[in-house]
């Protein structure tokens, strides 16, 4: 009889949070429409130049965010858990890559024609490309230690203990590099070839529009490096086996995997996309300091959870819609740009009330729970 | 073969296994019967490197297995294949037979070894490109197996793989247990349907509360009144 009253009073109250939840949406959702009516119906206040500009902003930074994004979601395949320090190896592969270019910009060498000129611009290929080994080896070894470190002696530790360890060496790692590197801002000394700002100049409504040369750089080689992943994790043995880990460590054991190798294997390519996307990141925005992984980490994150956490293309899609909406939103809802970060964890907090699995997420089984 | 003597197994304050020794033969089919939570699937877990021993050892052809990780004693020629019918339940028929094959690295060898077991269990041919989650019970059980003889292990250790099975099913899984023991594969058989599990081992140990009780010739077990009264249903 109790039991019934106890039940009874639960299902109303689960039924009531429907309810509110439906109200919430309803409210929520008339507002959204109300703003993009006023916005592009009433006032039509900005015209296409402006929206390819955004458009472009959206996809170049949707690309870094889908490149950090895919780092979270392989270590939560794999573990489980969520690397709140990824941010940081990002921050710090965007250091390496820093460092590289501004030791080749100081570099003379002979260029064509016998005229002192910097080794950065003289071959400025070899130069970022140099820049990104750098970036990504670095991000790949800190990922590794990072596992086997903070990580690994917590592995039978319950779920709760390896997250906040992830935090606690999140603050770590930025603490180091702020001993390290000191608090200044420095700025990311791009080979001229690849000079923030400039780009091709597309002329629409009149108004000239510069898609940066940065920015399609970005796009191009994310759109490889995603790629490479998939056909990586499709076709390779390295891929199967953190496929077979995900899936479940024991079988995969029993199939003559080995977990732990595998487990830094994966922190090593979470690691290598995430420090080339700190070297994107440099290239194309420029400023670099201590503090610069945190809020690309937390908007990766969100981005991942968009998508559906533990799932690949949904890191990727999670990741470009999330740019999207930031670069878009604040001028479609006419609300002012500085509120963009607003707009990327009121999407988490909705995706998380409405649909917890993400877009292109399963409902998680229960021996994942 | 494979000797196991005085193994004990610890699961945090449970104590699962207290001192069990048994041995196995080469050509062997050694069942080990006994009911819920006697330690069966315990055994064999630590046999095979997912668990660790607290004390004692296991020795396989002469060697010390345990204390070595699950992929090393894999590579030996032991095959562990779970209870519950373990497969990827995310990958597709073929690929759950690669996963098998993880440790071929010669391509051709594991398209031959695929189409045998294709031969063998013709029912995968047809399910090849279906993940392994839609299977059915008995397919995705027919799969395990495949999936463990893809090596070509020396050793077998099954884990109930009459589970959840219908009584025809039950059958044909036996037959081609008796199947893979003709053609050269030692089998350590964990059952709790003790009838069918007697019906094709050598020899047979009985497992309580993580002790032998009794042990011997499969034929004369089932004919011990104690057996008799405990498993096979009085």
């Amino acid at each position: 009889m109790i039991a019934t009253k106890k039940e009874n009073f639960l299902l109303k109250l689960r039924g009531s949070g429907t309810i509110i939840r439906y109200i919430l949406g309803i409210l929520a959702g008339g507002y959204l429409l109300w703003r993009l009516y006023r916005v592009f119906i009433v006032q039509s206040a900005f015209g296409l130049e402006t929206w390819t500009r955004l458009l472009i902003a959206g996809l170049v930074i949707g690309s870094v965010y889908a490149l950090i994004a895919i780092g979270y979601t392989l270590v939560y395949g794999v573990l489980f858990m969520i690397n709140f320090a990824h941010g940081e190896v990002m921050m710090l592969g965007s250091f390496a890559g820093f460092f590289v270019l501004e030791a080749t910009r100081a570099m003379e060498v002979n260029g064509p024609g016998g005229v002192a000129t910097s080794f950065s611009n003289a071959y400025p290929g070899l130069a970022i490309l140099l820049a990104f080994v750098a970036g990504m080896s670095f991000s790949a070894l800190v990922g590794f230690y990072l596992e086997k470190i903070a990580y690994r002696p917590l592995r039978k530790a319950p779920r709760l203990i390896p997250l906040i360890s992830a935090i606690g060496a999140s603050f770590a790692l930025q603490n180091a590099a702020l001993l390290l590197f000191s608090p200044q801002t420095r700025t990311y000394q791009n080979p001229d070839i690849l000079t923030r700002g400039q780009g091709w100049r597309l002329m629409i409504n009149d108004s000239a529009v510069i898609l940066p040369y940065t920015g399609v750089f970005t796009m191009v080689l994310s759109i490889i490096l995603m790629v490479g992943l998939i056909l990586l994790v499709k076709r390779t043995r390295l891929g199967k086996s953190m496929r077979a880990v995900a899936m479940d460590k024991d079988t995969a054991a029993l199939m003559g995997i080995d977990v732990n190798k595998t487990i830094s294997n994966t922190f090593i390519i979470s690691g290598i996309l995430a420090g080339s996307a700190g070297v994107m990141w440099g290239l194309h925005n420029g400023l670099l300091h201590y503090f610069v992984g945190f809020l690309p980490g937390i908007k990766a994150f969100t981005a991942a959870v968009l998508g559906g956490i533990g799932n690949i293309p949904g890191a990727m899609l999670g990741g470009m819609v999330l740019g999207l909406l930031e670069a878009l939103g604040p001028a479609a809802l006419d609300i002012s740009f500085q509120l963009k970060d607003v707009i990327a964890f009121v999407i988490m907090i909705v995706i998380l009330i409405f649909k917890p699995s993400g877009l292109l997420g399963e409902v998680l089984s229960e021996e994942k729970v | 073969m494979l000797n196991v003597s005085n193994l004990h197994v610890h699961y945090g304050a449970i104590h699962a296994l207290k001192g069990v020794s048994f041995n196995l033969e080469e050509g062997e089919i050694v069942a080990l019967i006994g009911s819920n939570g006697a330690g069966k699937s315990t055994l064999l877990k630590t046999i095979s490197g997912l668990l660790e021993a607290t004390e004692g050892e296991v020795s396989y052809q002469d060697e010390i297995i345990s204390g070595q990780p699950a992929q090393d004693i894999v590579s030996k020629g032991v095959i562990h294949i779970p209870e519950g019918r373990k497969i990827f339940p995310k990958m597709t028929v073929v690929e759950n037979l690669e996963m098998g094959a993880f440790l071929l690295r010669d391509r051709r060898l594991v398209a031959e070894r695929m189409e045998a077991m294709f031969e063998r269990f013709p029912v995968l041919r047809d399910r090849k490109k279906q993940l392994g989650g839609t299977l059915s019970g008995g397919e995705q059980q027919m799969l395990t197996m495949a999936r463990g003889l893809m090596t070509n292990p020396k050793l077998m250790l099954l884990d109930e793989p009459s589970m959840g099975l219908a009584p025809v099913l039950v059958e044909k899984v036996f037959d081609i247990i008796e199947e893979i023991n003709e053609q050269g594969t030692s089998i350590l058989l964990v059952e709790q349907n003790a009838q069918m599990a007697l019906s094709i081992a050598d020899r047979a140990y009985v497992l309580e509360t993580g002790r032998i009780t009794l042990s011997g010739d499969a034929l004369d077990l089932m004919e011990n009144p104690l057996v008799i009264e405990a498993y096979l249903g009085g």
